[in-house]
């Protein structure tokens, strides 16, 4: 089946079918290998794109249901990898091994669109969804506060 | 055996069985990388450092990156010796060649202890050869000249030269022995000790291909292999040609396998019998699964059921074990104690779950096998796929990749030889990806456990006797890898009447190493048995854990065998990093109860010693909120980056707060837990703040990748007594009536 994806503000055409999951579709088929496999059951969220804004799980989402909503990866959150996001990832040395890190910045992005100044609360409620392994959850919340023009609270966070 | 050799991957598996109880017996290796390594290795810095003539320094990072930041830590290394201006230094990772890079495996946190000296000293090896090459341009002596950031200077006349400008002329100077050259005072130290964030961020947080998962190479097919649900079951037949119909699939056939029924199933078992479906795209693999009708040959021994074993440890707890260590009269000194407290302590098996699922590539071309792997042992993994396929070592070559995850799951290599066995049979590359399910079911588990323990404490409160018995898996004192507790353990040795023995059941299933083996759950077990005892003496926990922490280790006890090396308990060390944590935390002044509460833990493991203070609050039913923990380490003299160093001791505390609501159950041989949400992994909501401090103390740096993690599961389970009084010993925490919020 052939089906037209509105990609980082791109159209790719790609030929697959229905149900492949749009994960796969950006890794196999597309080489976008930036949105991460980790459980293809929906319960890490390395996959996570946004679709139309929103952050999902590309693991689970049928690149059929994808239609002409616009899908933002990794690759394009940013033109030069300047998202505050990544800015803030990078200083605050946030990854460890680093495989969730994709899931997690795009479910942030997400965040940070409807909650510009979120506390630790707001953080822990959106991004309890993405399973980070190494458990970098210290840094993660404090570069959320950074990215979001907020000193990271002192002591430890 | 010397450094200078490839590890082999049975010295490496010796160490890593010991790594949890100290570095013991006969293996010398850790020993010799810390008495200055007299057979240390004459590495070539040319292999480690390329310097164009454009002044672009390129360093070569020879280790395997599992997220412990050694792709920034080692080239910082030759970096700081080299003087090298590492804002413009390109960091390039080294494929596997041992023979020359040295030792490029991850584990036992031993990357750091055994890179410190030999990759400063090519960084000053390759420093004194471009000092040499100024000294002969502008016809000065060496001594007239300093170097700093790429740039050799005579300060007498005014003159500089940049490395890039000397890098031709150097290149036609002998190397200098990397062991005569001399190292900086750390008072020099430009880069070492300064928070850099690590190379790879910027790749990572822009999504750039970097994990084995990502390897793309023309034409290359995609594989999923379809394995047991029990191990060491064999398929009798499969529709394979129903699959070979299904659309983009290429390839589909049985592999039988080379498992050999063991009771103690070794870390080789020997390839699994399964099903290989190789596609055009790996969803497509994955997708004809589903339409897969295997009739399985099941194995003829007992499979575990994790009910039998929990009755059959017990039983075997009132019968006699095999003595480890004793010392005293340990049934005379209960007896006479003032006080006894008993005990039972039991913990799971648990799974490793990396995020990036097993997986590698392999291409099979010109008679040779080409692989790319995120191994944390590349070494054993080409000497498994060469023996398994009748190739010899030199016909296997690897490229080395960033892994998603390591934790001791990727020490085991079986992906490897699976993907080369599928990749033997087919025209093209093929990257083999395991699924979520494939990787919980097909894990070497962190073996589970029971404890039996008894001590006694005299009418001063001292603590006079201990008895301890392991129920672990394995036949007598033969251990399932990962299984066994090393009898110098803490508190071996510290007290006068005591014994250690160990009883064994057979297991019929794969176990291996996870973070901090031998530790992760006996530190919980012992310290909170001590805060058990503390209590019963009416003393301070605090107090009571330095009462025994400061005892010397009785003479002739193995715990005492080579006292005064960095690989045995130093009492000191333990005891100084316990009272900062007080201090830190103001433990002297922390009241609990009423559901709130701190608790205090310490431990030595991997050469590192971390004390730590949990602070919780626990509502009435059950629901527990570690609020924050206090971390106290000291690795010795220098923290190479902090920010990486740091980056572990969170992980690790994290991690273990982790494991304690985690656990793998067996019925019928099948793993219960198949599918990720099931694996309780921590979630951020419930992730404590951190703090931590250091002590710094005159020995070479040891690893940070698992230390810190034994003590935090003690400190929460005494903080969680303190709040309720309610003593957790069973894990996971549901067990005993408890969660994490």
């Amino acid at each position: 089946m052939s089906l037209s994806l509105h990609i980082n503000k791109e159209v790719h055409t790609v030929d697959a079918a229905p149900e492949t999951p749009l994960l796969w579709v950006l890794r196999d088929y597309l080489g976008m290998v930036g949105t991460k496999f980790g459980c293809g059951q929906g319960a890490c969220g390395a996959c996570t794109v946004l679709l139309d804004g929103r952050p999902v799980r590309s693991c689970l989402t049928p690149v059929s249901a994808v239609g002409d909503q616009p899908i933002v990866t990794i690759e394009g959150l940013s033109l030069h990898g300047d998202h505050p996001l990544q800015k803030a990832w990078d200083a605050m040395d946030v990854p460890q091994c680093g495989y969730c890190q994709a899931g997690q910045i795009m479910t942030a992005a997400a965040l940070l669109e409807n909650t510009p100044h979120p506390t630790d609360e707001d953080i822990d409620s959106a991004m309890s969804g993405v399973l980070c392994r190494c458990a970098t959850y210290v840094r993660i919340r404090a570069a959320i506060h950074e990215a979001a023009g907020q000193p990271a609270a002192k002591g430890g966070k | 055996m010397s450094l200078t050799q490839p590890l082999s991957r049975r010295d490496f598996f010796q160490l890593s069985a010991l790594a949890g109880g100290g570095f013991a017996l006969g293996l010398s290796l850790p020993v010799r990388a810390f008495a200055q390594m007299p057979e240390a290795p004459i590495l070539t810095p040319s292999a480690f450092v390329q310097i164009a003539p454009d002044g672009v320094i390129t360093i070569v990072a020879r280790g395997a990156e599992i997220g412990q930041g050694i792709r920034t830590s080692l080239p910082l290394l030759i970096a700081e010796e080299l003087d090298a201006d590492w804002e413009r230094v390109k960091v390039e990772q080294a494929h596997f060649d041992e023979a020359k890079f040295g030792p490029q495996w991850a584990g036992g946190s031993m990357t750091t202890p055994v890179s410190w000296n030999p990759m400063r000293q090519v960084g000053a090896a390759a420093r004194a050869v471009l000092v040499q090459a100024a000294a002969n341009r502008l016809k000065v002596p060496v001594g007239e000249l300093t170097t700093s950031k790429s740039r050799v200077t005579h300060a007498a006349s005014g003159r500089s030269l940049t490395y890039g400008e000397l890098a031709n002329d150097a290149a036609k100077l002998p190397a200098p022995n990397p062991t005569t050259v001399k190292l900086k005072d750390p008072k020099e130290y430009v880069l070492l000790g300064k928070r850099r964030p690590g190379r790879d961020n910027g790749a990572i947080v822009t999504g750039k291909p970097l994990f084995a998962i990502d390897v793309k190479l023309p034409g290359m097919l995609h594989a999923v292999f379809y394995k047991p649900m029990v191990f060491g079951a064999r398929v009798k037949t499969a529709n394979t040609d129903e699959i070979l119909k299904l659309p983009g699939i290429r390839y589909c056939f049985v592999i039988a396998g080379a498992i050999q029924p063991s009771a103690v199933v070794p870390e080789e078992p020997g390839l699994s019998s399964g099903v290989a479906i190789v596609a055009d795209h790996w969803y497509q693999a994955q997708r004809a699964r589903r339409q897969l009708k295997v009739e399985w040959e099941m194995p003829e021994h007992p499979v575990p059921n994790s009910e039998d074993m929990e009755k059959r440890a017990h039983e075997l707890a009132a019968q006699p074990g095999d003595v480890l260590h004793a010392q005293g009269d340990v049934v005379k000194a209960l007896a006479g104690a003032a006080k006894t407290v008993e005990a039972v302590y039991s913990y799971p098996f648990l799974a490793h779950n990396t995020l990036e699922p097993q997986g590698a590539t392999a291409w099979f071309h010109d008679g040779k096998m080409e692989m790319w792997t995120g191994s944390q042992m590349p070494g054993g993994g080409r000497t498994m796929v060469a023996k398994a396929l009748g190739l010899a070592e030199a016909d296997v070559s690897l490229h080395m990749l960033r892994a998603g995850g390591g934790f001791g799951r990727r020490l085991m290599n079986e992906n490897m030889v699976e993907v080369a066995t599928i990749a033997k049979q087919v025209p093209a590359p093929v990257k083999l990806i395991w699924s979520r399910e494939d990787d919980i079911v097909g894990d070497c588990f962190r073996a589970g456990g029971t404890q039996f323990l008894k001590a006694g404490v005299d009418s001063s409160g001292a603590l006079v006797a201990w008895q301890h018995r392991l129920v672990t898996f394995g036949e007598g004192k033969k251990y399932a890898p990962g299984a066994d507790i090393d009898a110098s353990e803490f508190p071996s040795g510290r007290i006068p009447n005591f014994e250690f023995a160990s009883s064994t059941q057979p297991l019929w299933q794969r176990t291996g190493w996870l973070r901090a083996p031998g530790s992760n759950a006996h530190a919980w077990v012992v310290n909170s048995f001590l805060d058990e005892l503390a209590h019963a003496a009416g003393i301070d926990p605090l107090e009571f854990q330095l009462s025994v922490i400061q005892r010397e280790a009785t003479p002739g006890t193995p715990a005492a065998k080579l006292a005064g090396t960095p690989d045995w308990l130093n009492g000191k060390r333990l005891a100084d990093v316990l009272r900062k944590v007080a201090e830190v935390s103001d433990w002297k002044n922390r009241k609990s109860g009423n559901g709130h509460g701190f608790g205090i833990a310490c431990h030595f493991c991997h050469l590192g010693y971390f004390a730590e203070v949990a602070e919780v609050k626990v509502d009435d039913s059950g629901a527990i909120w570690v609020e924050k923990v206090w971390a106290v380490g000291d690795v010795g003299r220098q923290l190479i980056n902090p920010s990486a160093g740091e980056a572990q001791v969170e992980g690790s505390i994290l991690e273990g707060i982790s494991h304690m609501q985690q656990e793998i159950t067996f019925e019928d041989g099948q793993v219960k837990q198949t599918m990720l949400a099931q694996q309780q992994l921590l979630r951020i909501r419930q992730a404590p703040k951190v703090e931590i401090h250091w002590i710094t103390t005159d020995y070479d740096p040891t690893g940070l990748g698992e230390p810190a993690l034994p003590p935090v599961l003690p400190a929460v389970a005494n903080a969680v007594f303190a709040a309720t009084g309610k003593r957790i010993r069973t894990l996971p925490l549901a067990r005993s009536g408890f969660k994490l919020a």
